[in-house]
Parts: structure tokens; C-alpha cells; sequence
């Protein structure tokens, strides 16, 4: 598999997810600077955790003009595959190829730390590696993760199974306390209503290995690269 | 001419900085002091004589880039 990470300027994560899916994963990785306007040859996208742009004047809201969007969207419409870490979640957000916002941390702070998420949707393709209801153990860090999104549009994320996974405790309970910013819902990652793009607020990446204490993650990483093996969707063309 | 632009959050959700400012209000002894909302506040020149022109531009501005309508709300005065 080719896997295309971009390159936006502030992005600090894009490094991380190349040497898990190159060194870890054993895939081909191509470095996308958001100048780019083609994704010509990539068979997914990883839109990496950082600061793009500094985070000025709203997470992600600067960066979703980047020269690269209107592949992205293409290739996100064509059907392929999109993953939005962290930041490239809330890229995606702002590009609107995921719905909601979001707020900054409820408690103000930047929470940096291991959290448990529980997979609510486990038909999906970045989550097919893992059992519905199973709890992972992913590390955060972010300032802005607090999800937010009008009742009507949670309502249909709900009915949709577009849930992808929730803050819980670590034996999977959803409580209050197990939300590390005050996301609608204990949201930590969503997919559109297709299914072909996700973004979440764990970084996948950074526990992707024994070696680092931990390689929960990998299950999602490996879930994209199972369902690429199965259902090839190469972007072709300029 | 100069557009003066102001970005908040819209009523009903939660803002953290304005509830921290709040507790830091009250703690100095303010205790009149109630729901304090933090914004943005912008200010631009916009090349355009014609006044119609120019707000419908700054409009453009605040609905593409400038304020994200799901959870914030702007004004602003061309002068």
C-alpha cells in the first residue's frame, strides 16, 4: 500500500505516522506537502496531528484552504480513504468532510495523557481489526478536543453508527469522569456518513508499538490496510 | 474602508476562558460581574468605496473563514 501522510506547515505528528506505517507496518510512504494538489498513486490519506498554522484563529481553519483540500475532498468523494488525527481531525471538521467543531477543552488546559476509548462501531473501515465494545488505550494531547455539534446533527451521528469511539473507563463504562475535555457524548472520532473518513482525537500512532509500552493503536492502523488489501481504491488521474 | 469585526461564541455554549475569567472576576471581589463570554475582535481594511460592496464582502469573509457559524456568531461595523 502506498499511504500518503500531508504535510501541513506546523503539522508535528507526520513523522510519527510514517515511521508506524512504514517501519511498523511495512507500507510505502509518500510525504504530501499541502501544496500539493494531486494524491495521484495513494491508496489512503493520513491528515497528521500538530499546529498547523499555529492554530490561529481556530484549529484547522486556515489549513482547510491548503492547496491540498480539493484532492482530499476528490479523494474522500471518489471513496477513499481519510484518517484525521488530532489536528487533521479538526481539519476535517472545518473542511466540513466530517460534521461538528470543536471547543476548546472544557478545562482550559492542554491535556496530554493516555485515555480509554471503547470502539462503538467496529464496522468501519479503520476499525474492522477490533471487537465491537473493545476498550483501547490510546494516549491524547490536544487543547481543542472538546466535540460539539447542534442535537439534530447528534442525533443522526447516533442513529448512523457515525460514533466511532467514546471517552470510557477502562473497564468501558461511559461516565462523566472518563471525558478528558467535555466532548458531546464522550465523542473521541466520528466517520462520515459513507464511512470513508474518520477523525479522532487519540493518536493512533503513538501506540503502535511494544517497544513504547503500548500497541493498541495499531489495531486501527491495521484495520485501513486489511480493508485497502480487500477493496483497493488507488487514486488515478492528475 | 475599515471593517471592525467581532467573533463570539454563540449563546448556549459553554466558554471555558469566559467562565475562568468569571471565577477570576469574582474572586476579586466583583460580584456583580455574570456571564462573561470571551471573543474574537478583528480589524480590517477593505479597498471598496461602495458601502453594499464592502459589507457584502466582509460578510463573505466571516462565513468562509473567519467565524465558524456551528459554534460562533459575528457582527461587525464598515466605517
Amino acid at each position: 500500500m502506498n499511504i500518503g501522510v500531508i504535510v501541513f506547515p506546523g503539522s508535528n505528528c507526520d513523522h510519527d505516522c510514517e515511521h508506524v506505517f512504514r517501519d511498523v507496518l511495512g507500507q510505502n510512504v509518500t510525504m504530501v506537502w499541502h501544496k500539493e494538489t494531486s494524491l495521484a498513486g495513494l491508496d489512503g490519506v493520513v491528515l497528521p496531528g500538530g499546529f498547523s498554522y499555529g492554530d490561529y484563529l481556530r484549529t484547522g481553519a486556515i489549513a482547510r484552504f491548503s492547496p491540498v483540500m480539493p484532492a482530499i475532498k476528490e479523494f474522500a468523494q471518489s471513496g477513499g480513504l481519510v484518517m484525521g488525527i488530532c489536528n487533521g481531525f479538526q481539519i476535517l471538521l472545518e473542511a466540513g468532510l466530517l460534521p461538528g467543531a470543536m471547543l476548546r477543552n472544557r478545562s482550559l488546559h492542554f491535556v496530554c495523557k493516555d485515555v480509554h476509548v471503547r470502539v462503538e462501531n467496529a464496522a468501519t473501515p479503520f476499525t474492522g481489526a477490533c471487537q465491537p465494545g473493545q476498550v483501547l488505550n490510546i494516549p491524547i494531547a490536544h487543547a481543542g478536543g472538546n466535540y460539539y455539534t447542534d442535537p439534530v446533527t447528534l442525533a443522526g451521528l447516533q442513529a448512523n453508527a457515525q460514533v466511532v469511539f467514546r471517552y470510557c473507563t477502562s473497564e468501558g463504562k461511559i461516565t462523566a469522569e472518563a471525558n478528558p475535555n467535555g466532548s458531546l457524548d464522550n465523542i473521541a472520532g466520528i466517520r462520515n456518513a459513507e464511512g470513508n473518513v474518520l477523525g479522532m482525537m487519540p493518536h493512533p500512532e503513538r501506540s503502535a508499538e511494544e517497544l513504547l509500552g503500548n500497541a493498541d493503536g495499531r489495531l486501527i492502523l491495521m484495520s485501513m490496510l486489511e480493508l485497502l488489501k480487500k477493496r483497493p481504491l488507488k487514486m488515478v488521474g492528475a | 474602508m475599515k471593517a471592525k469585526i467581532h467573533v463570539t461564541l454563540k449563546q448556549g455554549i459553554l466558554d471555558p476562558q469566559g467562565k475562568a475569567i468569571e471565577h477570576a472576576l469574582d474572586s476579586l471581589g466583583f460580584k456583580n460581574a455574570a456571564n462573561v463570554r470571551v471573543g474574537k475582535y478583528m480589524e480590517l481594511d477593505v479597498s471598496e468605496k461602495d458601502k453594499a460592496k464592502a459589507e457584502a464582502q466582509v460578510k463573505q469573509m466571516c462565513e468562509k473563514l473567519l467565524a465558524n457559524t456551528i459554534i460562533e456568531e459575528y457582527r461587525y461595523e464598515l466605517t
